[in-house]
């Protein structure tokens, strides 16, 4: 231990491997390939978990859309194949039955699902948009955000049944004129006119919808299109700490007790959990960093073996020097130690450049990516951790690899190493 | 300075053992500069070896200025040879890429001593053997009489009792053998104990005894008014 602190020993190492330049490079393209494909890897599967996230973060992850449909058993004195429409009152029961809702959304919408959308006018522009009747809650749930200098639908635009709307950022595009202000502005929904309060910018999130798509208040909606307290779907956010597919369960149980649907039913009522998607998405993202992991690790190893290998060749290649150190006095732990440390030295030098190119390597994709907001590939960092780990391992690696030439050189009688020619 | 007592050595090769020493008796006062001579085969390397710690001997006894060289392991041989010999050898064996200045500090090295004093030191002798300006040079650009003259700095630098020199001009031509025998007959003449194995005459008859080995036996072993080798 004592000689692992000396000048001398390092002055040594350093020179044995400085004037051995071919040898030394050779060496250290193992290792440093192996942990710059660690850390590339590494990094890389971190962007991509970090793009997932962002993907998901302009939805609350929580989310459940539900839906009716036929029902598939007859019940309480109903037969089978009967179509259930979703009220407006189930919000409130469902809102009370259910534990763990955050927020629920009854939407309606003409456009979709086969029905005719509307017809929007303005000026001399026209165009077929998808129309939704919403409450305000659902910019809450919602992955569309409200550009600034807008805003979405509000209680008061519900009360009073204004006519106003939200557009997408196409309808604004084809709609209106380049650098055109929407706000305050007219569009023509069905031939009746609409002020528009607000641009929504689309985010896919799962579930439907686009960026063309209308938003007006839901009671406006009911008396344009007579649709009475009917719901297409409702939308709902579950509290964070609290299993979605739990509240997906709940929601069908009660719909189905309101609608009187036979509790095995499962055709009646549908759901699409997006909370259950982002958990399966993000598993796949876990799945791919260990497998960077396991993927790097195993370079990294390989890498190492290299080392071993041509040290190896090496001492063979200097069984006569090895000779000619014992004869003037090394021991055999000295010559040991020697090439025990100049494979940990070589190792530790490759490995840190491996991960400084690693780094740079990362950084040129992430500055690449960066402006490409459909790619999910966000700041693509290697936990410290796992820097350190792969150090940690490099070194045990270097040591344990490290022995077997170093017991090769001394096992050679120095009487035989000076023979050698 | 060296007692050696019925000395047997021999080598196992394959079922067979081949008997090299059979029984040498043979004492080194200090300052003498003696001559190992024999045909190849009379196991005159093999005696070497044996005086260098390279090699172990099956019988007898060996006392090296008073210690009892036995049981010997690889560590506890490389610290006598490092304290107690100096080697030169017939192809110098010089690291090759080390300076001859580095190529001198490295028995110093393993004897621990301060990198700034090994090269003082290790600077003196390369002066002693007329080689102080090459110091920084490698050895593939020194001459093999300076290559050998480096390598007897080497063996000297670490202040040994005994150097032990295997055909140190084997490898030279007669001119510069010359040259390196009149430098080890004035290291002889400091005082310091000399062995040289070698099979050519006029190399032995600068010597000043000459012990012949003829089948691992000591066929003569005389004292021998030694010729300057300039």
């Amino acid at each position: 231990m004592k000689r692992l602190f000396d000048k001398d020993t390092w002055q040594e190492i350093f020179g044995s491997i400085q004037k051995n330049k071919v040898r030394t490079v050779i060496t250290m393209i193992g290792v440093l390939w192996g942990i710059f494909i660690y850390i590339t890897l590494a990094g890389s599967s971190k962007g991509l978990d970090n793009g997932f996230e962002r993907a998901f973060q302009s939805i609350a992850s929580n989310s459940i859309f539900v839906w009716a449909q036929y029902t598939s058993i007859p019940y309480a004195g109903y037969k089978s194949e009967r179509a259930i429409q979703l009220k407006l009152g189930d919000a409130e029961i469902i809102k009370k039955r259910v534990k763990g809702i955050k927020f629920i959304a009854p939407r309606q919408v003409a456009g979709v699902f086969g029905s005719a959308g509307g017809n929007i006018v303005r000026g001399n522009k026209t165009g077929t948009y998808a129309i939704y009747g919403e409450f305000p809650e659902y910019i809450k749930i919602a992955t569309a955000k409200i550009f600034d200098g807008g805003r979405f639908i509000n209680n008061s635009d519900i009360e009073k049944e204004r006519k106003v709307c939200v557009i997408g950022e196409r309808t604004l595009a084809e709609l209106f004129e380049k650098g055109e202000d929407p706000i305050g502005k007219f569009i023509s929904i069905n031939k009746l006119n609409f002020v528009v309060v607000g641009v929504h910018k689309f985010v896919q999130g799962g579930g439907f919808g686009d960026d063309g798509d209308i938003y007006i208040p839901f009671a406006t909606f009911k008396k344009i299109f007579n649709t009475g307290d009917d719901v297409s779907f409702f939308m709902v956010s579950a509290d964070e700490n609290i299993s979605g597919l739990e509240v997906e369960k709940n929601i069908k149980v009660t719909l189905k007790q309101i609608h009187k649907i036979h509790p095995d039913d499962d055709r009646a009522i549908g759901g699409f959990n997006l909370g259950e998607i982002f958990r399966k998405t993000m598993n796949f993202a876990n799945g791919l960093t260990f497998l960077s992991l396991v993927v790097g690790i195993a370079t990294i190893l390989a890498g190492v073996i290299g080392i071993g290998n041509i040290l190896l060749i090496s001492v063979k290649e200097r069984t006569k020097e090895i000779g000619i150190r014992r004869a003037l006095g090394a021991t055999p732990s000295e010559v040991r130690s020697q090439i025990i440390l100049e494979s940990v030295f070589l190792t530790i030098l490759a490995g840190v450049i491996g991960i400084i190119l690693g780094a740079l390597v990362l950084y040129g994709i992430n500055a690449a990516t960066e402006d490409m907001t459909d790619f999910p590939y966000t700041n693509p960092t290697v936990p410290i951790p796992y820097v350190l780990g792969a150090l940690a391992l490099m070194i045990t690696l270097g040591t344990l690899i490290g022995i077997i030439p170093a017991q090769k050189a001394v096992s050679v009688k120095p009487i035989d190493a000076l023979r050698e020619e | 300075m060296i007692k050696i007592k019925d000395l047997h050595k021999s080598y196992k090769m394959g079922s067979n053992s081949l008997h090299v020493l059979k029984g040498i008796n043979f004492n080194v006062e200090e300052g003498e500069l003696v001559a190992i001579m024999g045909s190849s085969g009379s196991g005159k390397s093999t005696l070497l070896n044996i005086l260098g710690m390279l090699d172990l001997l099956d019988e007898g006894s060996y006392d090296l200025d008073g210690v009892p060289i036995k049981n010997l392991d690889e560590t506890k041989a490389a610290n006598y040879r490092n304290k107690f010999l100096g080697f030169v050898f017939q192809s110098f064996n010089l690291i090759n890429y080390k300076t001859a200045l580095e190529n001198v500090t490295l028995p110093l090295y393993y004897q621990g001593v301060k990198r700034k004093e090994r090269e003082e030191e290790a600077l003196r002798y390369l002066d002693q053997v007329g080689l102080k300006e090459w110091a920084t040079h490698l050895p593939s650009e020194l001459s093999g009489g300076q290559k050998q003259r480096v390598a007897i700095a080497r063996a000297l630098v670490s202040k040994p009792k005994v150097l032990l020199a295997d055909e140190p001009t084997g490898a030279l031509d007669s001119k510069t053998s010359k040259e390196v025998m009149a430098l080890i007959q004035d290291i002889n003449k400091n005082g310091k104990t000399i062995l040289i194995v070698t099979h050519e005459e006029d190399i032995a008859k600068m010597c000043s005894r000459i012990v012949r080995l003829k089948d691992g036996v000591i066929m003569e072993d005389k004292k021998n008014k030694m010729i300057k080798a300039i």
